[in-house]
């Protein structure tokens, strides 16, 4: 079924009784020429451009719970292509594109709106920084714009500008940068899935890989033995665990980062604005909750849920940004599991088992990076080779050396 | 989340800095070959359950502690001090010509 304007007006004129299920519930079959653990954002698109870049439509999506339940609906939805180092910058540049044609793609309203990322910057030092992340930036083929402190007043003038602790010396605009509906990312690809024949299986937990002489040939799972040679995990904060199946231990500490949702207000925060000194960024969803989160709560913790102090501090950042949001009640808070690599950046690569595919690392960035993650990760699968984009997101970069560590801190796991 | 510090008791977790799984306290031998180091550094058993973790009371008494966590419950069943758990180092020799 095709969805359009006309659909849901003759469907509104006619009771709604000719919506059908998105997506089929299939029972495992045997054997499939491809398979994917994980039934998240990642695994989703993943399954999605198997099928429809490489023809691959024999292709198992398995997830232990249900489609979308984990971090794709569990993340505070921003989308941005703001980089700065080659393997990161040309990445998420093609991330970015392929949202702006998703909805189209994928015929779903995933409802990406490009309202404009604000980052702001608090002294003289952090504004050359900025400056040049921009050029990089533009000089990849996207926008940026540096913004003045009147230039950041004209936009947001609700901040708290005389604030004597972090005072407000301007911005960097991203235009194209915004959010986008979470859950819908993740249906809209299941759907797309299934409709070019890949089967979504849920509750389906895998419980073993097989491997014969250093081959991948099957994953055991909950719902029987499923015979494939190309697996691909893809499984976020749950990467240690899976691979552990594999005999493979990898450079992945699962964290727990925070967000937050006020009740819903009138239209009043227009863009997305980080607050990166404070460890605070706030956008407003379409049903006018007010989202926002702030820093790891830096304890490795698969509980998805956090603890108080990160509440406080973010709380605290969020005032001190702007002290307009202190009346609004705070509707709810939840964690999610971040799968946390050493230097900040993900893995898209083959591992030491032969047709055995890793996708994970994606810290707490994964949401923007969906489109062109399963854009690779599906290159990868399909042709054994990385993508041009993904070419250094290498499991191997810890030992050899060729890092991508975006924040300049180090590549160590406290440290991101 | 509290943690009971061996020396100064029930504490409140903003007083302590966390570090990582306690694969820190199996540094290899400076001639280990460069694959253990890398073990060492970056690759994590990353369990859901029971973790020993490494957390420094920073704002307290100072001592490196090994905290036997749940990572799914956060339950705390152990805290012990770091010190009386690393192998014994040789003394150094010094070369005096």
């Amino acid at each position: 079924m095709r969805y359009s304007g006309l659909k849901v007006v003759t469907e509104g004129l006619f009771g709604n009784r000719g919506w059908r299920p998105a997506w089929r519930d299939p029972a495992p079959k045997a054997e499939y020429d491809a398979i994917v653990i994980g039934g998240g954002g990642h695994g989703l698109s993943t399954a999605y451009y198997l099928a429809k870049n490489h023809g691959l439509t024999n292709v198992a999506v398995l997830e232990k719970g249900y489609l979308g339940g984990g971090n794709v609906g569990r993340n505070t939805t921003i989308v941005r292509a703001n980089y700065f180092l080659p393997g990161n910058s040309e990445f998420y540049s093609h991330s970015l594109k392929l949202w702006e044609g998703l909805e189209a793609d994928l015929n779903y309203n995933v409802m990406h709106s490009q309202r404009g990322l604000i980052n702001l910057f608090h002294s003289d030092g952090q504004r050359d920084a900025f400056a040049r992340r921009g050029n990089a930036m533009i000089n990849q083929g996207d926008d940026a714009e540096l913004l003045d402190r009147e230039g950041v007043r004209r936009l947001l003038p609700y901040l708290d500008f005389e604030q004597t602790r972090f005072p407000i010396y301007g911005g960097l605009l991203h235009p194209r940068g915004g959010t986008a509906r979470h859950d819908a990312v993740a249906w809209g690809y299941a759907r797309g899935a299934d409709r070019r024949g890949v089967d979504l299986i849920q509750n389906c937990e895998v419980t073993g890989i097989d491997i014969v002489n250093g081959r991948v040939t099957g994953v055991q799972t909950t719902r029987g033995a499923i015979r494939a040679k190309k697996v691909g995990i893809v499984v976020a904060g749950r990467s240690g665990q899976v691979a552990a199946m594999a005999g493979l231990r990898l450079p992945v500490e699962s964290h727990i980062l925070q967000a937050f949702v006020t009740e819903g207000l009138k239209p009043v925060i227009d863009h997305v604005v980080s607050f990166g000194m404070g460890h605070f960024y706030i956008s407003q969803s379409d049903k006018g909750g007010l989202v926002f989160g702030g820093d790891l709560d830096f304890y490795a913790s698969y509980a998805a849920r956090g603890n108080l102090p990160m509440v406080e501090h973010v709380m605290e950042a969020g005032m001190t940004l702007m002290p307009m949001i202190g009346r609004a009640k705070l509707l709810r808070s939840w964690g999610g599991i971040m799968d946390m690599t050493p230097d900040g950046s993900p893995v898209i690569d083959r591992t030491p088992v032969d047709g055995l595919y890793l996708d994970c690392g994606w810290n707490y960035g994964g949401f923007k990076a969906v489109p062109a993650s399963g854009w690779c990760m599906a290159h990868l699968m399909a042709t054994d080779q990385p993508h041009d984009v993904a070419r250094r997101f290498r499991l191997d970069r810890f030992a050899t050396g060729a890092l991508l560590d975006e924040e300049g801190t180090g590549s160590q796991h406290n440290l991101h | 989340m509290r943690l009971t510090c061996p020396l100064c008791g029930p504490r409140d977790r903003r007083e302590f800095y966390y570090y990582g799984a306690d694969d820190y306290l199996h540094r290899p031998a400076p001639d280990a070959p460069p694959a253990a180091w890398d073990d060492y550094l970056h690759n994590r058993d990353n369990p859901a359950g029971m973790l020993r973790d490494l957390w420094y009371h920073e704002a307290g008494c100072g001592q490196w502690l090994a905290v036997s966590r749940n990572t799914v419950s956060h339950d705390i069943t152990a805290v012990e001090c770091v010190a009386p758990l690393r192998p014994a180092r040789k003394k150094a020799v010094r070369n005096e010509d």
